[in-house]
């Protein structure tokens, strides 16, 4: 024993534990946000009970089961339920019972409250969910398809047809989002550019009947097709809204619920292997390129992923030059002394700043100081509407941009160092100026440790939230950062990101059981997204190792 | 290296070639000065973010600024002396109400009138009193000779009159009487009201009144409210109050109606709770200065806090305190800074803050903020005795009068005053609580309440934070970099450290999500397996090392030195599982069956479920990454020739590893450490979502916290450009900024040195 100890082989052990928990913590969390954030896509079975509530009633319940656990029987009674004498542990399920508009939809059930316990959970092959573009999912059985209010088909003829009705109401449905959002938008700013273009004139002192006149025409004829688009809109809608369904819920209860507000219906419990795969990839991708529903509950995440690309990729343009002239200079120009020393203090500074300082910088000085003032150099007759003046997209990728800045310096630098000594004297000595070596020679050698680097800061700037918060990031944007519209890239506008969705529906959501699903499967989305950007970067740094190492023994 | 060195080669070269060359030549001399200046202005970027936030924050340690507007003589000297001065909202004009019964309004920026009216104050009567409402503005009462009062309320109305393409903006003074032309009696013996005051809430107007005789009396008046919209009927109740001695000199009402400052020419004051008006009860009186005269006295903004000045220049803040036993006690809060040492004539306060401004014989004034305690302007405005003085609604103009009547109009430049270094970061007794504390609370319902920006508690919570986040990330980090720097095989330590590593690119947004939503409620729910966890580790680790030390020699040669990690992971996987499972268990069995509310019952210890152990372990996991990086870097750039040799004298290679390679690689492993530290500390994401955000001041391990980052974050998006509070973010970012500047120029030092140090062995 004292042998054993005297060795110190116990202290080796020890410190190899500390390494193994890190490793068990990184892979651990990494399993955890992909099989939770994977999971929510599997369609679940429903399930129909009967259940005796507080009051001692027996009512019968249809959800999909979302979570399971066991707690002791003392937290029950504290939350001031009943549990069985004896029983020290009770299992209890969390039960999504949908039916959003008649209370809950969610609801934690006790195994000893339900009838026959195991037993008394059924998964008839005839249960219906419906998921809606209001209120949220509906659970129960399909009676009949209404035509105006009338009965058309019921049983599995009507399901059948159902399910056609709903695909075509879906297409009209993406006709009218068209109009509606990129017609009627494009009209509207059309119609924000000519108030803006008068006000102008109102500035300049020049508005009279004369200057006036081309405006006034031009909006009218901007009115006239508006009210064309309008009264489209009107008969699709209309049209929408004529078939309807009716389906019983778990109380007895028959809803009439209108085509138009139906995204997608199906029978989970009657689903193949081969179904459940096709509607997982379905929703999978759905929840990709869908918009968000119902105060960001429902839906995709479409916008989120869509504002975070376009800020990263604005940061990059803005990002890369600036990082790498910066790592130029330090390797390849600047004579190493106090000034350099000083400048890589400031570099690893900047790395070090905590990212809501930059935050706060971005917004005193992008956004009020530089943005105000631009304002009111460039667009005085929007006043005092903010222009670049308010938090927004531009400024953001600016912020980003002053925080990646280290990133791609050290990435570069890294890359400059390990060009052999031999190639740069080679090219000097066959008369290249130093300018040309860099530009012929070194610079392509490097492209890759400077690719490596701005992979490295996207994938830094994809995650960070707190900046943003400050500079320009929103819960929930009603137009795109780019489209169709001039001048197609939106500086000004406000944009949704997917680590902001994250804390904004994980924690200001006011229901977090409905939330946390959709939560856990953006987390996996956002962290496979970096993941796959840093391993890009690691595999590019690797390759390019390789090729110097060749070059060096040259 | 430069081309222009051999120019021999090219002597009878064609001018084409000279010209490229002279091209080929500016290019690379506007490369380099191009580059040169853009690299260096990496400098200016952090400069230039230190430096904005530096002036952003500036303003607020400045002090108020004033300047000159207008000054002129009174005009209608007949209307006799002013008993009283108020500025209207707009600063235009301003109104004053004389001792011959009338009232002027005069423009501030001429004085010239704008109205005059002479109040219906009965012949033969003398006024001798007035008494002035903070809380329902334009509210006056005028104290007569023969024991009665006149109510009257003067406001200004603002409307806007179409000029031009400009609007232009009028403002009508209007004067009314409350209650008729009739006076109220307040002494039914007819004796002369020598101090009155009067206060408004709803449907009820109080009055308190003293006469000579030192007799107080209080007036309700309350008008009924009539279904039919007219006047109702006016119903007067009468109260005496009773204990005052000596001649009065103050009396006051605070704004809730709850209670009268007394105060008699002897400097002494008398509390009154007065909530049931039928019997007032004197909850004590106290001398208000040890030495010299009371001279004046105002009730602050709020009138809670009561301001009195004496014949020495000093000023000072009384206001009451509620004692053990929930009494009520007046109390010296604060004694402000000096500007002057002669008598203080008037003290006037703001009317939307804080603050009040003070006048002396000798016509200097001084502005003053009460929670702060900060003399913000001191100035000489006149050359006699500055008698009168009045704030304008929003604080940035004033008005005076001088004992020679002269008005004296200034403009006020004082936006930031509720801040001083002393009230940042050193208790504060605000109003209302029972001793001074640090306390952050930068929002209210009302104006009347103070605004709390001590930085401390947030300091605080972002320390704790950290602390705890080190507390944690610390032996996982070092020790993990030993592990792999030192002991692990290379093959191994190629899969390993990568893997660490990539956790770095983590969003902090997710770890604070897992940390809110999962771990926070695991915890909750599994205190005793945790705990066990953590307390078994290391002993498991060892036990696991003793074991495998009485496996056959044959079977641990079979693996290689180094796999020691491999071979853990399996014991730490079932000490896991074990210690979770049976946590319910453990909870039936020594904790009734939630160990929470045991803790909070037995240990007194409160437990929130978002609390600091989560947030040091949220926060632990991201800074590991950081930590074990560099630190096995520095590990692993020890020479091996050191440890080889030392391994070679006989030492074993946890000798070698104490002795030797650790002493080489502490420069380092303590720059990990800070640049770890300074990732703690301005961590926001996961602060923000794993802690209650609460700015409690708690050392106990189970509460929440709220940090500098988070706070900046949550109230950021909702400060007002330019105000206090917006700036008081600022500096906290800047704190933050210099915390972090200091951790990060002290590690890039010690790893500069470092690797000179390597570069020569």
């Amino acid at each position: 024993m004292k042998k054993w100890f005297s060795s110190g082989n116990a202290y080796i052990w020890m410190v190899s534990g500390a390494v193994s928990i890190s490793m068990i913590i990184v892979i651990g969390l990494l399993f955890l946000i992909a099989i939770n954030g994977l999971g929510y896509f599997w369609p679940k079975d429903v399930w129909e009970l009967n259940y005796q509530d507080r009051s001692g009633k027996t009512i019968k319940l249809i959800g999909e089961l979302h979570n399971e656990e066991r707690i002791s029987a003392k937290r029950l009674q504290e939350a001031g339920i009943e549990t069985p004498p004896g029983q020290n542990f009770v299992t209890r399920y969390l039960l999504k019972v949908g039916n959003r508009e008649f209370g809950n939809d969610f609801r934690w059930i006790e195994q000893f409250n339900i009838e026959n316990k195991e037993q008394g959970i059924k998964t008839p092959e005839k249960l219906l969910v419906v998921e809606r573009l209001a209120w949220g999912n509906l659970y129960g059985n399909f009676v009949a398809l209404k035509e105006k209010g009338k009965v058309v088909a019921k049983d599995e003829p009507g399901y059948i047809e159902l399910l056609k009705k709903v695909s075509e109401v879906s297409e009209k449905r993406k006709e009218i989002e068209k109009i509606s959002r990129k017609d009627v938008g494009e009209i509207n700013s059309l119609i924000e550019q000519l108030r803006l273009d008068e006000r102008k004139l109102e500035l300049d002192k020049r508005k009279n009947e004369t200057t006036m006149k081309p405006l006034l025409e031009k909006k009218k004829i901007l009115e006239e097709q508006f009210k064309g688009l309008q009264k489209k809109l009107d008969e699709l809608n209309a049209v929408i809204k004529i078939d309807s369904i009716d389906v019983q819920l778990a109380d007895g209860k028959i809803v009439d619920v209108p085509l138009g507000n139906i995204t997608k219906v199906y029978e989970p419990n009657s689903f193949t292997i081969f179904e459940k795969i096709i509607f997982y990839a379905h929703k999978f991708f759905g929840f990709l390129y869908e918009e968000p529903r119902e105060a960001n509950t429902e839906g995709g995440i479409f916008p989120a992923i869509f504002g975070t690309v376009v800020l990263v990729m604005i940061m990059s343009i803005i990002v890369t030059p600036f990082g790498i002239i910066a790592a130029i200079y330090l390797r390849e120009y600047a004579k190493q002394g106090p000034f350099v020393r000083l400048l890589r203090i400031a570099i690893n500074n900047l790395a070090g700043v905590p990212s809501v300082v930059y935050g706060v910088f971005g917004l005193g000085f992008f956004v009020y100081f530089l943005g105000g003032n631009i304002d009111r150099i460039f667009f005085p007759e929007s006043l005092p509407h903010p222009t670049l003046g308010a938090p927004c997209l531009l400024w953001s990728a600016v912020t980003l941009a002053l925080l990646t800045l280290p990133v791609v310096i050290v990435s570069t630098e890294e890359g400059l160092a390990r060009v052999p000594i031999t190639l740069r004297e080679g090219s000097l000595a066959l008369g290249a100026t130093k300018f040309e070596t860099l530009w012929r020679v070194i610079l392509p050698l490097v492209s890759p440790a400077m690719i490596t680097g701005l992979i490295l800061a996207v994938a830094r700037a994809a995650g960070e939230v707190a900046p943003l918060m400050l500079v320009g990031v929103v819960k929930l944007a009603p137009s795109l950062p780019l489209d169709g519209s001039f001048p197609f890239v939106h500086f000004d506008r406000k944009f949704m990101h997917m680590g902001f969705h994250i804390h904004d529906i994980g924690f200001q959501s006011p229901n977090v059981d409905a939330t946390k699903p959709l939560v856990y499967a953006t987390a996996f989305i956002l962290v496979a997204l970096i993941f796959l950007l840093n391993f890009a970067a690691i595999t590019i740094r690797n390759h390019l190792r390789e090729k110097y190492k060749a070059l060096g023994s040259l | 290296m430069e081309s222009s060195g051999n120019n021999f080669i090219f002597q009878k070269d064609d001018k084409k070639i000279l010209k490229r060359r002279k091209w080929r030549s500016f290019l690379d001399k506007f490369a380099k000065q191009f580059i040169a200046v853009m690299g260096g202005s990496i400098i200016l970027a952090i400069l230039l973010i230190f430096f904005y936030l530096f002036g952003v924050v500036l303003p607020l340690f400045q002090g108020a600024k004033s300047n000159k507007e207008a000054n002129y003589a009174t005009i209608s000297p007949k209307a006799g002396d002013t008993l009283y001065l108020d500025v209207e909202e707009q600063s235009e004009q301003a109104i004053r109400y004389t001792s011959n019964g009338y009232i002027i309004v005069f423009k501030t920026k001429s004085g010239s009138g704008v109205l005059e009216k002479k109040l219906p104050v009965p012949n033969g009567v003398a006024i001798t009193s007035i008494g002035t409402s903070k809380h329902a503005r334009g509210l006056v009462a005028l104290g007569l000779s023969d024991g009665t009062a006149l109510v009257v309320k003067h406001s200004f109305e603002v409307s806007y009159e179409a000029r031009g393409d400009e609007n232009k903006r009028v403002i009508t003074p209007k004067i009314e009487m409350p209650f008729g032309d009739e006076t109220i009696i307040v002494d039914e013996n007819g004796k002369p009201i020598k101090a009155l005051s009067v206060q408004a809430f709803e449907s009820e107007t109080i009055l308190a009144g003293a006469n000579e005789e030192g007799k107080i009396f209080l007036i309700s008046l309350t008008r009924d409210e009539s279904f039919l919209g007219g006047e109702g009927e006016l119903k007067t109740d009468r109260y005496i109050v009773s204990g005052f001695k000596g001649k009065i000199a103050y009396l006051f009402i605070d704004d809730a109606i709850e209670h009268i400052f007394a105060i008699n020419q002897d400097s002494e004051v008398f509390f009154y709770d007065i909530k049931n008006k039928e019997k007032p009860v004197l909850l004590g009186t106290n001398f208000l200065f040890s030495d010299g005269k009371l001279t004046s006295a105002n009730l602050l903004l709020g009138g809670v806090s009561l301001i009195v000045g004496n014949d020495k220049g000093r000023i000072s803040q009384w206001f009451y305190v509620k004692d053990e036993n929930n009494k009520k006690e007046l109390k010296l809060i604060r004694d402000f800074k000096q500007f002057t040492n002669s008598p203080i004539v008037k003290i006037a306060s703001e009317k939307q803050r804080k603050g009040f401004i003070a006048t002396d014989k000798e016509g200097n004034i001084g502005i003053y903020f009460s929670t702060s305690n900060r003399l913000l302007l001191n100035e000489k405005i006149s050359e006699s005795e500055v008698k009168h003085i009045a704030f304008a609604p929003h604080g940035d103009n004033i008005v005076a009068e001088d004992s020679k009547g002269q008005f004296h109009y200034y403009s006020i430049d004082n936006k930031y005053p509720e801040i001083s270094w002393s009230s940042l970061w050193g208790k504060v007794w605000y109003e209302g609580y029972k001793k001074p504390e640090y306390l952050w609370q930068s929002s209210a319902a009302t104006s009347d309440v103070e605004y709390k920006f001590s930085l401390i508690p947030l300091t605080f919570g972002t320390l704790k934070a950290a602390f705890y986040t080190m507390m944690f990330a610390i032996p996982l980090a070092i020790m993990g970099a030993i592990a792999t720097g030192y002991f692990m095989r290379p093959e191994l330590r190629q899969f390993v450290k990568p893997t660490i590593e990539i956790m770095e690119a983590m969003p902090t947004v997710i770890l604070g999500f897992l940390a809110g939503l999962w771990l926070a409620p695991l915890f909750e729910k599994n205190i005793p397996g945790i705990f066990l966890i953590v307390i078994l580790f290391f002993p498991t680790t060892m036990f696991v090392s003793y074991l495998w030390h009485f496996l056959p020699e044959t079977f641990r040669r079979k693996l290689p030195e180094g796999t020691e990690p491999l071979l853990i992971i399996p014991p730490i996987l079932l000490l896991i599982y074990v210690c979770m499972s049976i946590s319910p268990q453990l909870d039936v069995m020594f904790f009734d069956g939630d160990t929470r509310i045991w803790m909070t019952k037995n240990l007194g210890i409160v437990f929130d479920q978002r609390n600091t152990v989560v947030v040091g372990i949220a926060m632990g996991i991201a800074v590991i990454p950081i930590i074990f990086s560099i630190a096995e870097d520095a590990v692993f750039a020890v020479p091996k020739h050191l440890s080889d040799g030392s391994l070679a004298l006989g030492a074993t290679p946890w000798q070698t590893l104490l002795r030797i390679v650790l002493p080489a690689a502490s420069p380092g492993i303590f720059s990990a450490l800070m640049i770890g530290l300074g990732r703690a500390v301005g961590e926001t994401m996961i602060v923000l979502m794993a802690t209650g955000n609460t700015p409690v001041m708690e050392l106990n391990i189970f509460q929440g916290l709220r940090a500098l980052s988070a706070n900046i974050a949550v109230e950021m998006p909702e400060a007002v450009l330019g105000s206090t509070h917006y700036r008081i973010l600022f500096l906290s970012a800047l704190v933050l900024l210099t915390f972090t500047f200091i951790l990060n120029t002290v590690a890039e030092y010690v790893r500069q040195n470092l690797r000179a140090k390597y570069g020569k062995l």
